[in-house]
């Protein structure tokens, strides 16, 4: 069996190519995570990011280019390698007329273990996650983040040294996305390497110790979260007017004051401003000279929407549901 | 070969242990095979001319096969439901034996046919029915349903890997087999069908499996119909399986 030593990169993808039909979901793709951390795969819908994964999760086999996973080909190492993963869907695969406990049981015996020991670590993942109280009970009546725990203790049966998870908390509630946010902290903590996909950009900003963005089966940047957002440079400065018809002349009256023309939408004006000192006052300065009265502004970090948006040239979550059909 | 073996158990129950918690599919079994019986025994069953039999006894093999052809659909909605929710997937992603999936659904619809089957004879039983035969003939006509049953589960594996939702496997289900079980003998005499009818009821292969359990069961002549419907359900099950295997691949490859 292939070891993984410590500088082998957990996950590495050269030149990735899927192709379904005429469209290709997937058009050179390159990636590498090192051992213990999180790559997060940001996106939006169609952008590649679910096929991307079930390429590497060995579901779905790669037209062109190598994959590897803890040193081990997708393609012919697929059935070691499937002992050494975890995957985690966005449709929390659990099976509802199961109970947790049972179907912990059953992923544990179809990992090859004796029922005993399949159970004993179906209730060891069910107090890790808070499921005891229901480890007796149909999934179908569990809650939507109740589920996606299962899901992901269901991955974890086996220990896995690196763990896929394909869109972790899309429709979840804000509390059960916090919920599973601290679990997989947890599981990091611990030494998993992790690849997650997401169109949420606090999620990949609060998780990811690295981000690729992917657009049209492209990586199309790379880097830690404050890289890429330095990358867009500049702090923002956002101005709430009082009344939503003074929009034109404010935004004659800062123009000045960025490289870039300024945007609007009712009644916020926004810029990017070359720097921090001053800004404020001169904004408040301009505005006065020419009777526009302001509600509020403030000067903010550039964040991830940012950065999708100056990359990709639309906002992340703006783009059809092409994948799901593919 | 033993992780082939382990792992369709571990499917098999799975999907045995979730029948009781789904009330519907349990009635689908019991319930509803019985109340066919009843209607058919006192509604239909006075003006159909059975001669040498009770009307009874006549239907009884009939409908069981008929029942049993129809135990595979658990099959088909199962697969179809399961690709959906994306529990093929999580299967796929598992060190397991890919074909352990088809091969535990499948296994677990003997079980399920055995169950309807018991219940259809108890039920008969209670209403008139009288097996003419030994108990080697009752527990080799008993074998021959289950087999027939399984062949049948593959048939609708592959029905629930092509259609695109449970609504439409039901649906094609119930155009395919419905005519194929009415044209045969299994509810009335096929001599009774206009010719063009009667000519594809005798070659239909539900006709001489009904035909066999009657041989088997109520002392019906023999001729060749026992070897007949063991061969019927080894052919079909020799296309089928391999059809639901292979698109199973392809399906779940997407």
């Amino acid at each position: 069996m292939h070891m993984a030593n410590a500088s082998e990169p957990a996950i590495d993808v050269t030149g990735l190519v899927k192709s379904f039909g005429d469209v290709r979901a997937l058009d050179g793709v390159d990636l590498e995570v090192p051992p213990g951390s999180v790559l997060g795969l940001l996106g939006p819908n169609g952008a590649g990011k679910t096929t991307a994964v079930r390429v590497l999760t060995t579901l779905l086999k790669p037209d062109a280019g190598t994959v590897r996973v803890t040193g081990l080909d997708v393609v012919r190492d697929a059935v070691q390698l499937r002992s050494r993963i975890g995957l985690a869907g966005q449709y929390a695969a659990v099976d509802e007329n199961l109970t947790g406990l049972e179907n912990l049981v059953m992923v544990g015996r179809l990992y090859g273990e004796r029922r005993a020991t399949a159970r004993q670590r179906g209730e060891e993942l069910l107090e890790r996650f808070d499921l005891v109280e229901a480890a007796k009970r149909p999934a179908k009546t569990y809650s939507g983040g109740m589920r996606r725990r299962l899901d992901l203790a269901a991955a974890l049966v086996a220990r896995p040294p690196v763990l896929f998870l394909d869109e972790p908390t899309t429709g979840l509630d804000p509390r059960s996305r916090l919920e599973v946010w601290a679990t997989i902290e947890g599981l990091v903590a611990e030494g998993t390497t992790v690849l997650l996909t997401t169109q949420y950009l606090d999620e990949a900003d609060r998780l990811a110790d690295l981000i690729a963005v992917i657009d049209r089966g492209h990586v199309i940047a790379e880097g830690t979260p404050d890289e890429l957002k330095d990358r867009v440079g500049g702090e923002r400065l956002e101005v709430h007017l009082a009344e939503a018809h003074a929009v034109e002349t404010a935004l004659g009256a800062l123009a000045p004051m960025s490289d870039e023309p300024p945007s609007a939408d009712e009644e916020t004006v926004r810029l990017t401003v070359r720097q921090r000192t001053g800004t404020i006052v001169e904004a408040v300065r301009r505005l006065d000279e020419v009777g526009v009265a302001v509600d509020d502004l403030g000067l903010r970090r550039p964040t991830l929407d940012d950065v999708f948006l100056s990359l990709t040239g639309h906002a992340a979550e703006a783009i059809d549901d092409e994948e799901k059909a593919a | 070969m033993r992780r082939l073996v382990s792992d369709t158990l571990v499917i098999a129950e799975r999907n045995l242990v979730r029948l009781p918690r789904a009330p519907d599919l349990l009635i689908a079994f019991t319930v509803q095979p019985v109340m066919f019986v009843l209607l058919f025994v006192y509604v239909f069953g006075g003006a159909i001319s059975t001669p040498g039999y009770t009307y009874v006894d006549f239907l009884i093999p009939g409908i069981i096969v008929q029942n049993i052809a129809f135990g595979g659909f658990v099959t088909a909605l199962g697969l179809n439901e399961d690709l959906h929710k994306g529990i093929i997937d999580r299967f796929r992603s598992l060190p397991m034996a890919r074909s352990a999936v088809l091969a535990g659904r499948t296994l677990a619809d003997v079980v399920t046919n055995f169950l309807s089957v018991v219940v259809l004879i108890v039920t008969g039983l209670i209403i008139g029915f009288s097996f003419d035969a030994s108990v080697a003939e009752i527990v080799g006509g008993i074998g021959l349903l289950l087999l027939f049953g399984y062949a049948f589960s593959w048939v609708f594996a592959l029905l629930g890997l092509l259609v695109s939702s449970p609504e439409s496997a039901n649906s094609v289900g119930f155009l395919a087999v419905f005519p194929l079980t009415f044209i045969s003998s299994a509810f009335v005499p096929v001599e009774s069908m206009p010719p063009g009818i009667q000519w594809f009821a005798e070659i239909n292969p539900f006709t001489i499996m009904v035909d066999a359990m009657r041989a088997l069961w109520v002392g019906a002549p023999a001729g060749n119909n026992v070897w007949g419907a063991f061969v019927w359900s080894l052919v079909i099950l020799a296309i089928f399986a391999p059809l639901a295997v292979a698109r199973y691949r392809r399906t779940a490859g997407r």
